[in-house]
């Protein structure tokens, strides 16, 4: 156990390195820099400003600067933003889109599993189909027509709620953007845990199990969610790492101030630096939730084993 | 009130945009100040004195100035500001905004000298201050700033009025070189406000300055500043009354309805702006004079503006918009329109140049950033080119970056572009089309002009300066390397409750004066 996980620990590593690299270099093909402008800064001072931050330097000099920075964790300056590091706007950044993102996953996992599991037990009826109906509908719609929804209704017409901005992350201020944001994963949930747990419902062993005569809730509890979990527990990953990066739009239209926009905002101003640091950031967060969410299989499935076979 | 975009600074030497502009305004002040018709009044300066050959300004502070920390602002204080701006070592982006001072263009660019390009910073640091010897501004006395400009430039007073003229305060400065305003405690300035907080991309909050000269003449005791971006969440706010003034926001796909809703709220302001089409000159039949004539008379700008852009902008037949005085009247309408649609006459012009009906006319492209605004109207000119002349072309749009890019390389034929003025002045729009100007991206070039332009660039003499920049615009305008469509304006939305404020041309959004009734 101890020597695999050292070895995935090893393998992120690895692949941080080669994403910090591939991005680099595909940064600096595009076309354009950190300092394009409609309005042409002079010659003279574009020369200023490439040397104050090392832009002037042959390209692999910068690179082998950065791993180096990146090595003890040093992001570099953003371009853009002066007077701030990439640092900097990770730790502003990360704390709200992080309570922002934990909070919606919550409440997708809170609502979504019980609502499925009821859907699945009560197969077909009428409350399994609005679900499922409802569902459908809610992963369809693209997250700013949901969050323009729940302005007009909560906040302009029945005047519940605060239309926009983080307001330090008071309550009042944050039910809106986390329904936005969970909306797509918590239909997600309701309909993997739905499917997954009409599967487990027609196999042997839970035939086996009423056989023996085990009172329902014992084999819906014991036999039938804790196995149909699998799959749920295993997406888990990818959503929250999705939920992070791809708050983006939420965060705009609700004008909060996390590191979803950074993130697209960066590319489009070829803030270099501000583009490395949240990648390979986004990618050791990624890499880690997917080894969490293993371990968290291994415990809960016993097919799972966490050793290299052979 | 909403700003939009998180200000990338609030530094005033290094800032360009707007959204840092609204909150420097509210924190330091210039020598002189814009009224609400945007004419320079004494801000921090008394009074000054012109010389008469026009270049040497003497401007006299008021007595008792102070920061906001209660530290006293002398004559040095802005000298040393200005000089801190020119530095190689900071790079600031609008340093040549103070090019018109004597010795100051020198100061900022002999860095690009390749003997300096291996200097360490302290070498470039002692030539800076060797050149800055001869720096043309001095501090006279505490309260005495004398400036000696490279040659006359009437539009200076209002320059000083200017962000990148703002004074800062050096003991903050120097103790904290790349992050002093990041800090509301260090963030010390001279204008009517001062500084209470700022978190990225939520808000910036300030409160009325006990130490300002004018505190008498303030009358709101706070602005908070949102730095939202999303159009209709901040038209929203709006309508529910979570915001007085939506500066940059108001949500333009609904204008239409907004215009009705709140006729009171809505206001539409002029911009000192021209939204045009690029064209290069080097590509096939667009090196012919009369085939750029022809295109540019075929276009119904009428129906831009009032179809697809809808906010009051002024259809454009020249370069240089309305809003700048000449003598009594205005630039603008002294010099008139330079050309019609006249869509027989461009037929003809285009038979002439060899394509009658558009036959054996090549297949041009026209280049956008991508945004649908942009992307409307150039199919609307597709269309209107090849009902009226018969000729097709191609839409095609690029990333922002890319797009300056293709622009800057000259990869393109016909592309979208805009300016907006720095100063209210036909030079900042003319001088801008000299023969490998930084901005001309056209590739057009021709002697005439540019002598036009050197002419008016060297007179004091108001009279020659401005006849020699209309005869400048006549010839571009008859060359026609660049198709105005039309001029700028600005929509923000102000709530009833708010007065006073002012926002003249180029200017950003002023609250010294204003007033709220709540």
């Amino acid at each position: 156990m101890a020597r695999y996980l050292m070895q995935r620990i090893v393998t992120m590593f690895v692949v941080a390195f080669v994403v910090v690299t591939a991005t680099f270099f595909l940064m600096r093909a595009l076309p354009g820099g950190p300092f394009s402008s409609e309005r042409n800064v002079p010659e003279a001072i574009l020369k200023n400003l490439e040397r104050r931050y090392n832009l002037d330097k042959p390209l692999h000099e910068q690179y082998i600067d950065y791993v180096k920075g990146v090595i003890v964790w040093d992001l570099g300056p953003s371009f853009k933003y002066k007077g701030l590091t990439v640092n900097d706007v990770i730790n502003r950044g990360f704390p709200v889109s992080a309570k922002l993102g934990g909070i919606s996953l919550l409440v997708s996992i809170v609502i979504g599993i019980p609502l499925g599991i009821a859907g699945a037990m009560k197969h077909n009826s009428v409350g399994d189909r609005t679900i499922s109906g409802l569902a459908i509908l809610t992963a369809a719609a693209p997250s700013f027509v949901i969050a323009g929804v729940l302005q007009y209704v909560f906040a302009y017409k029945l005047r519940w709620f605060p239309s926009a901005t983080w307001g330090g992350g008071q309550l009042r201020y944050m039910v809106l953007p986390v329904l936005a944001l969970s909306s797509y994963n918590l239909a997600w949930i309701v309909k993997l845990t739905r499917s997954s747990m009409l599967e487990v419902i027609n196999q042997d062993y839970i035939r086996t199990a009423r056989a023996k005569g085990l009172r329902e809730i014992v084999i819906v509890y014991r036999h039938m969610i804790k196995n149909a979990m699998v799959p749920v527990v295993a997406s888990l990953a990818p959503m929250t790492a999705s939920i992070l990066t791809g708050s983006f739009i939420v965060e705009n239209v609700f004008g909060i101030p996390g590191i979803g926009r950074e993130f697209v905002q960066s590319i489009t101003n070829r803030d270099y630096t501000v583009t490395l640091g949240m990648t390979v950031f986004f990618c050791l967060l990624l890499v880690g939730f997917t080894l969490l969410a293993d371990i968290a299989l291994a415990i809960i499935d016993p097919r799972v084993r966490l050793e290299k076979e052979g | 009130m909403n700003i939009g975009t998180n200000p990338q600074t609030i530094d005033p030497r290094v800032s360009t945009g707007l959204p840092e502009a609204h909150v420097e305004i509210a924190l330091f002040e210039g020598l002189m100040r814009l009224d609400e018709a945007g004419n320079a009044i004494p801000g921090a300066a008394e009074r000054y004195e012109t010389s008469a050959d026009g270049t040497v300004v003497t401007f006299y502070l008021r007595d008792g100035l102070k920061w906001s920390n209660g530290d006293p602002l002398t004559a040095e204080d802005f000298v040393w500001s200005w000089k801190s701006t020119l530095d190689p070592l900071l790079a600031s982006e609008y340093a040549y905004q103070l090019y018109y001072i004597k010795g100051a263009e020198e100061m900022n660019t002999f860095t690009s000298d390749p003997k300096w390009e291996n200097a360490s910073d302290e070498e470039i640091k002692a030539e800076f201050e060797r050149l800055a010897e001869n720096f043309g501004a001095k501090a006279i006395d505490d309260k005495t700033i004398e400036v000696t400009l490279e040659a006359p430039a009437p539009y200076f007073l209002s320059l000083t009025a200017f962000h990148t003229y703002y004074p800062v305060h050096r003991p903050s400065v120097e103790a904290n070189p790349d992050g002093w305003f990041r800090n509301a405690e260090t963030t010390i300035g001279n204008g009517p406000f001062k500084m209470v907080s700022w978190t990225d991309k939520d808000k910036v909050v300030v409160e009325k300055n006990p130490n300002y000269w004018g505190v008498n003449e303030v009358k709101l005791d706070k602005i908070e500043f949102y730095l939202i971006e999303n159009e209709s969440t901040v038209t929203t706010m709006f309508e529910n009354g979570e915001l007085d003034i939506v500066e940059s926001g108001v949500n333009t796909a609904e204008l239409d309805r907004l215009k009705k809703d709140y006729p009171d709220e809505l206001k539409i302001l002029p911009d000192l702006g021209n939204y045009y089409y690029l064209l290069n000159v080097e590509k096939g039949p667009l090196s012919d004079k009369r085939v750029r004539q022809a295109l540019a008379m075929s276009i119904d700008r009428n129906a831009i503006v009032t179809e697809i852009t809808k906010a009051g902008q002024v259809p454009a037949y020249s370069l240089v918009p309305a809003g700048i005085p000449e003598g009594d009247g205005d630039f603008r309408e002294n010099g008139g329109d330079y050309f019609t649609e006249d869509i027989a006459k461009a037929k003809q012009l285009l038979a002439e140049a060899g394509y009658p009906d558009g036959q054996g006319f090549p297949k041009l492209t026209i280049l956008y950033n991508t945004s649908e605004g942009h992307q409307r109207i150039a199919e609307a000119i597709q269309e209107m080119w090849k009902t009226n002349l018969g000729i097709e072309v191609d839409l095609t749009n690029q990333e922002w970056a890319v797009y300056l890019d293709s622009r800057n390389t000259g990869d393109y034929e016909i592309a979208r572009a805009g300016w907006i003025g720095d100063y209210i002045d036909p030079m900042t729009f003319i001088d801008m089309w000299v023969t490998d100007g930084g901005n001309n991206d056209s590739n057009w070039s021709n002697a005439e002009y540019d002598k036009l332009v050197a002419t008016a660039k060297k007179s004091g003499d108001q009279a020659v300066r401005m006849k020699a920049m209309h005869d400048a615009e006549k010839i571009l305008m008859d060359e026609m390397p660049i198709i105005p469509i039309y001029h700028y304006t600005r929509v923000v939305m102000v709530s009833k409750n708010v007065e006073g404020w002012s926002m003249p041309l180029t200017s950003p959004l002023n609250l010294r004066d204003a007033t709220i009734n709540k």
